[in-house]
């Protein structure tokens, strides 16, 4: 079976492509870095890709609000483009600041078709701050999103300054009936974070980390699963290296984050 | 119509529910003790293009979040109620990203160009409701802006309806002086050429253009060279061209001058560049340095085929103006350090330290004697500066894992901004070596980046000068991190692989003037086209242009044939690009304007031209403050209120805001263990494909310098180096670099505690085999002004030398961090533990406890570098055997502060007997507790791999101290066996993280 082509989005400042890249290479892709210009230069470039991915990073300095811009660049330039790729047997993924050009793009939430109206919005994080830092979520079990199948839960890291997933009542509603919730931020227990910062680290509705679409193949998410692929990348691997050590187990490779990356890679197996 | 100066479209965008950055707004003024109910905030856009009105609306749309937000077009939004609107806005010409990115998008959405200059202003309202008058609006107001990048504008509610709205101004830049080149005279008297030296060049109208920084010798030998050399005056654009080229910040004056009899090479020559020659000699095979001093940075090995460079950079003055941009500028600015090291190495980590006064201190100091020329107060500047380095590394895409805050009221006038940037390189770039780069005559001289305004200017010089009220607000600027990242990118991602260019080099200080005279070192001289460089506004003056230091642009040495793809690639990636000029071999620097030959000067003069000076210094015995008191009755309480100095507490706020994670290479973290405590290192992998780490750390003491500046110097190079060691580095595989910032450095006594700390620079960076690699220098660090009385007050920062430490790591699982890990686990101090209480936190604790005025004492530490080198070969074995479960190194607040610290980062308790502490005369508790000695560790080790563990250590200083606990509680008995400190994990952690948490 030939390995699945990814497209990792780079310019205008993201800032994650590389380690997206390396990450997708990692779980067993061809992984290609492509400038949006040149893309949009050569716009049948996305027919030979299975695989599009909106990185993380500062997408024009999140002036006039995060992932506004770059959204309104694909929108201006790609907006066919997208329409046809999403329509194929194809997967999508935006992390952090690509999820947020995901949502004002109309991408996500995507319930009544591809119109580029966004139906949600990432807002300011509640503490009004940039929060780096780890997390746990919890992997909604009905959700179809093909990036988070078979995990339970995952220890990952966010960073960012608006994270705080907001959508009015009917399409919350709409949200969760549909199950399109793929993670949500819980504490060290697994119970719901509940809005208690900092296990909820920006405030979010529903402590939503991140949603999908009715198929699946279009996921968003706030935390970066290429930042916790391997163990070393964790905040606790010192501690854990330190236990397995003394019960004679042998140090990990990976962590968490490699199965949203190796999950992409196996629907097309 | 729209009057001149008016847009023609005021879109104002607001939100349909709570703002929440209205919310953070409220908050802040209520804890700063106002009485405010609501506010709201509009961002606007002012925009002035020509385009169809009905689709003004449609492209209004697209700057708007349309779940959360609505907007209107030429209709001011009205919440519903509100006292008092504020609107801030910048001044003409200062950097205002958020309207670049909007004329982008505009330009995109409308399929054409618009004007650079005048198309899109960004502005800013606040509705405020609340109890206030008209004097406590304008303090908030004052509080929102800073009148040397922005303006205020304060409407009450009646005003606001009257005026229907804030209004349509927009600041376009206008700039009503010539553009012509003046001759400068220089047939003056001493008097008259030494005031020109000092206010600059005359204006017609007998105003100065701002300090030239050149002294009398200077003066007389720029005079000599025009007279007998050319014979004829400088033009103002040569005389402006040679101060930025011979400033302090860009030639090290102060470091390149003989000093005294006995050291005619000067302190650079004979102690930090004499120290990295000796070492690379003696290391032979194993000298791992690739590039030192002569590059934007210093790179050593990485692997065989990479290479790690290492810059660090102080930005003061700019910051205390105005802190934000100050500290924004400065950490932009020095990641160019990085992608103009050699061919361009990829930024892959910064570090930040920043010294501040106390942000609680609200006594106002002037700069003269008027109300409005307060300066900002810590609080505001230490806001800024995180904000600044917060806004600037988070947007590059950079991580953040390293830095430090360290207090004292003497950066009350001047904080120190300390930046630096980790870069990553291939050794081979394009099929040639990546660290040899030159020139070539017939080159073009290519710029890249943002354009030219008069931001920046006398920036070189004025860091010359000492802080006072002819400071020119053109000094400061602010960054555009996404101007850069694409820049960035589109230079160490493709360009240079792709062997486009042939060198290639920062615009910093001094602009073009530098950049294009540096470079032209390596071929022999250049001509350059003045009016082919692009601007952002009209009506700059040739000199302005030529010294102008607005950021984001790198200059290059691009040949004939690659020139055409070159510029192609840049502006596919929205990077402007120009030729200005060519490289050539004359010997000479050549600038035309608009045909005429407007500078002419030999290179030789411009580089080696500046008088050489010598300096004397003078040993001067500062008054020290005596140290005497008793051991304290009540240990748990001091313990605690240590633990939550400032110097010591917890700045959790600030590391978990820069994010540390971006590119993926964390390997230990800022903030360890499961409670979260800052760690003085971290290590970071650079190529996810490798498995070898870079170790990063830092060392300062700036209350021993006033002691003994030798040994302040031998301590921070001893820590540097410990620090480094703690979390897996290698003494054999380990650099550092010097920034020496000093005060009031005419003064002979302060050039004697200069010369002390650069001997033992020396000494120590010889004794441990680690060479400095880059260094800077910033030497004016004072601030003459008035006190909250109008009396004259000096303010000098303590001399302050910050040593940073990069070393290559070459297994990132072996990396350790300081947290206790697993009850039952054996307690070790490593190395020795004597009566070294001066300068320490602890003296200065007690000072203020008893006599509300920090005790200094005398006896700082001393190093002993055999015995150190010696345990830190050790400890590297010990770690790369596995056997140290946590290691943190000793540090300001000693072992009690470092046992705390392991513990809460662990949230595990110990207990502890200061009884093992042998081989020691000290007899205190106090002083084991909290001496600041030098060489030491504090370890926790697998209690079965004890023998092993004690046996690396036979013959050196190892102490059995204790065990880890399950329980939370912390306890340490002392000497006579008595418990002394016996308290819980949770109640340290509390007090360790109080203090700064509001911020």
């Amino acid at each position: 079976m030939a390995k699945p082509e990814t497209l990792v989005l780079t310019g205008y400042g993201i800032n994650c492509e590389e380690e997206t890249a390396f990450a997708f290479s990692t779980a067993g892709s061809n992984a290609r870095i492509i400038h949006i210009n040149d893309l949009i230069e050569n716009r049948k470039i996305l027919d030979n890709y299975q695989i599009l991915v909106f990185p993380g990073g500062f997408s024009y300095g999140d002036d006039t609000g995060s992932g506004k811009a770059l959204a309104n660049r694909m929108k201006n330039n790609l907006f066919e483009e997208i329409n046809k790729f999403t329509e194929r047997d194809t997967l999508t993924l935006g992390i952090c600041n690509g999820f947020q050009v995901l949502v004002n793009l109309g991408l996500l939430p995507i319930l009544n078709g591809f119109d580029g109206n966004a139906q949600a919005a990432l807002e300011y994080n509640a503490s009004f701050r940039y929060q780096c830092r780890w997390v746990d979520v919890m992997i909604e079990k009905d959700s179809p999103s093909v990036f988070t199948k078979n995990i339970e839960r995952m220890h990952i890291p966010v960073a960012h300054g608006e994270g705080n997933f907001y959508a009015p009542e009917e399409i919350i509603e709409k949200i969760e009936s549909q199950n399109l919730v793929s993670m949500r931020y819980i504490k060290d227990d697994g119970s719901r974070a509940n809005s208690e910062f900092p296990f909820n680290p920006n405030g979010s509705m529903n402590d939503i980390a991140s949603i999908c679409s009715p198929n699946g193949r279009i996921t968003g998410m706030m935390p970066h699963p290429e930042r916790g692929m391997f163990f070393t990348q964790r905040d606790d691997w010192t501690l854990l290296k330190e236990r397995y050590l003394r019960e004679g187990k042998d140090i990990p490779i990976f962590s968490d984050g490699i199965t949203i990356f190796s999950n992409a890679v196996n629907y097309f197996k | 119509m729209p009057q001149p100066n008016t847009a023609k479209f005021r879109i104002e965008v607001f939100y349909k529910k709570s703002d929440p950055r209205g919310i953070a707004v409220r908050d802040k003024f209520i804890s700063l003790g106002y009485s405010i109910k609501n506010v709201y905030l509009a961002d606007n856009y002012l925009i002035d293009i020509d385009v169809d009105e009905k689709k003004i609306k449609s492209a209004a749309e697209t700057l708007v979040q349309p779940v959360t937000q609505s907007y209107s077009i030429n209709k001011p939004y009205n919440p519903e109620n509100f006292d008092y609107c504020i609107e801030i806005g910048f001044l003409p010409g200062v950097t205002d990203n958020i309207s670049h990115t909007v004329r982008e998008s505009l330009e995109d959405f409308f399929k054409k160009k618009f004007d650079e200059e005048k198309s899109v202003f960004y502005t800013t309202s606040y509705f405020f409701k609340g109890e206030f008058d008209k004097d406590i609006i304008a303090s908030i107001g004052k509080e929102l802006y800073n009148p040397l990048i922005q303006r205020i504008k304060i409407y009450s509610k009646e005003q606001y309806a009257s005026n229907n709205g804030m209004g349509f101004e927009i600041p376009v830049v206008h700039i009503s002086e010539s553009s012509g080149v003046d001759s400068v005279d220089l047939n003056l008297d001493d008097e008259a050429l030494q005031l020109l030296g000092r206010e600059g060049i005359a204006n017609s109208d007998g105003t100065r253009r701002g300090p030239l920084a050149l002294d009398m010798i200077s003066m007389n030998v720029i005079k000599e060279y025009f007279h007998n050399e050319e014979k004829r005056e400088p033009t103002d654009i040569e005389l402006e061209s040679i101060a930025q080229t011979w400033s302090e910040h860009c030639k090290h004056t102060i470091f390149a001058a003989a000093i005294d009899d006995d050291t005619p090479g000067g302190i650079y020559k004979s102690y930090i560049r004499e120290a990295t020659a000796r070492i690379r000699k003696e290391k032979g095979d194993k000298d791992f340095c690739v590039s030192v001093f002569t590059d934007n940075s210093g790179g050593i090995d990485f692997d065989d085929d990479y290479i790690i460079s290492d810059k660090v950079e102080t930005h003061n003055s700019p910051s205390a103006l105005d802190p934000f941009g100050g500290a924004i500028t400065g950490i932009v600015g020095v990641n160019r350090d990085s992608i103009g090291f050699g061919m361009g190495a990829k930024p892959v980590a910064n570090r930040f330290g920043f010294c501040f006064a106390d942000p609680e201190d609200e006594v106002p100091v002037y700069k003269n004697k008027s109300e409005d020329s307060k300066l900002l107060s810590p609080r505001r500047i230490m806001e800024g500066v995180v904000h600044g380095v917060n806004a600037g590394g988070n947007t590059s895409g950079i991580p953040t894992p390293q830095g430090f805050i360290y207090f004292d009221e003497k950066y009350k006038g001047k904080p120190l901004v300390f930046v630096g940037t980790i870069g990553l390189m291939p050794k081979k770039t394009a099929g040639r070596s990546s660290v040899e780069k030159s020139a070539l005559p017939g080159d073009n001289i290519i710029i890249v980046g943002g354009r030219v305004g008069r931001d920046g200017i006398h920036g070189a010089t004025f860091s010359s000068e000492a802080l006072s009220s002819g400071s020119p607000a053109t000094a400061v600027q602010i960054g555009d991190p996404i101007t850069q990242k694409k820049l960035s990118d589109a230079i160490v991602k493709e360009a240079r692989d792709a062997g486009l260019y042939n060198s290639i080099t920062d615009n910093g200080a001094g602009g073009l003037s530098c950049s294009v005279a540096e470079m032209a070192k390596e071929c022999g001289g250049f001509v350059v086209d003045l009016e082919n460089i692009p601007l952002k506004y009209h009506g700059l003056s040739p000199w302005q242009i030529w010294v102008s230091e607005s950021q984001e642009r790198m200059t290059l040495s691009v040949p004939d044939n690659k020139k055409d793809e070159f510029i192609t690639l840049m502006n596919k990636r929205g990077v402007e690009a120009t030729v200005i000029g060519k490289f050539t071999s004359s010997g000479r620097g050549i600038v035309n304007h608009k045909g005429k030959e407007i500078f002419n000067l030999k290179l030789d003069f411009l580089h080696d031209g500046l008088p050489k000076r010598n300096l004397f210094t003078e040993k001067n015995d500062s008054p020290v403050k005596f140290a005497v008191f008793r051991e304290p009755e009540d240990h748990n309480e001091v313990f605690h209120k240590m633990i939550s100095r400032l110097n010591v507490c917890s700045f959790e706020y600030i590391s978990s805001q820069y994010d540390h994670e971006v590119q993926g290479n964390s390997v230990t973290k800022p903030l360890q263990g499961k409670g979260r405590v800052n760690s003085n290192v971290s290590v970071i992998r650079p190529l996810l494909s490798s498995s070898k780490g870079v170790v990063i750390s830092q060392g300062l003491y700036p209350s021993y310098s006033e002691i003994d500046p030798y040994w302040m110097a031998a301590c921070s190079i001893d820590t540097a180096v410990r620090n480094a060691i703690s979390a897996g580095g290698s003494i054999d595989h380990l650099a550092i670099l010097d920034n020496f910032c000093w005060c009031d450095s005419n003064n002979p006594f302060r050039l004697w505690q200069l010369k002390q700390a650069a001997k033992a620079c020396y000494d120590f960076a010889v004794a441990y085999g680690t060479p400095y690699i880059s260094g800077k220098d910033s030497m004016f660090n004072d601030f003459k002004g008035y006190d909250e009385n109008f009396n004259e007050i000096n303010i000098s920062i303590p001399p302050t030398l910050l040593i940073s430490s990069i070393g290559v790591m070459n297994d990132i699982t072996k990396a350790v961090t300081i947290d206790f890990k697993i009850p039952g686990d054996l307690i070790y101090i490593i190395g020795n533990t004597g009566d070294e209480t001066g300068g320490s936190e602890y003296n200065a604790f007690m000072g203020e406890k008893e006599q509300s005025e920090k005790f200094i004492g005398t006896n700082i530490p001393r190093v002993n570098a055999e015995l150190s080198k010696k345990i830190y070969k050790a400890m590297e074995t010990a770690i790369n055997e596995r056997l140290a479960a946590s290691c943190i190194s000793i540090e300001r607040g000693g072992f009690a502060i470092a046992a705390a610290k392991s513990a809460a980062a662990g949230i595990l308790g110990c207990e502890i007997k200061l009884s093992g502490i042998k081989d020691n005369d000290v007899q205190r508790n106090d002083i084991l507790l909290y001496s600041e000695s030098q060489g030491r560790f504090l370890v926790s080790v697998n209690p079965s791999n004890r023998d092993k563990f004690e046996n690396i250590f036979k013959d050196l200083p190892c102490h059995l101290l204790g065990n880890v606990k399950k329980e939370s509680s912390f306890i340490i008995e002392g000497i006579s066996g008595k418990k002394i400190i016996d308290t819980d994990i949770r109640e340290i952690d509390y007090n360790y993280k109080k203090k700064l948490k509001k911020y």
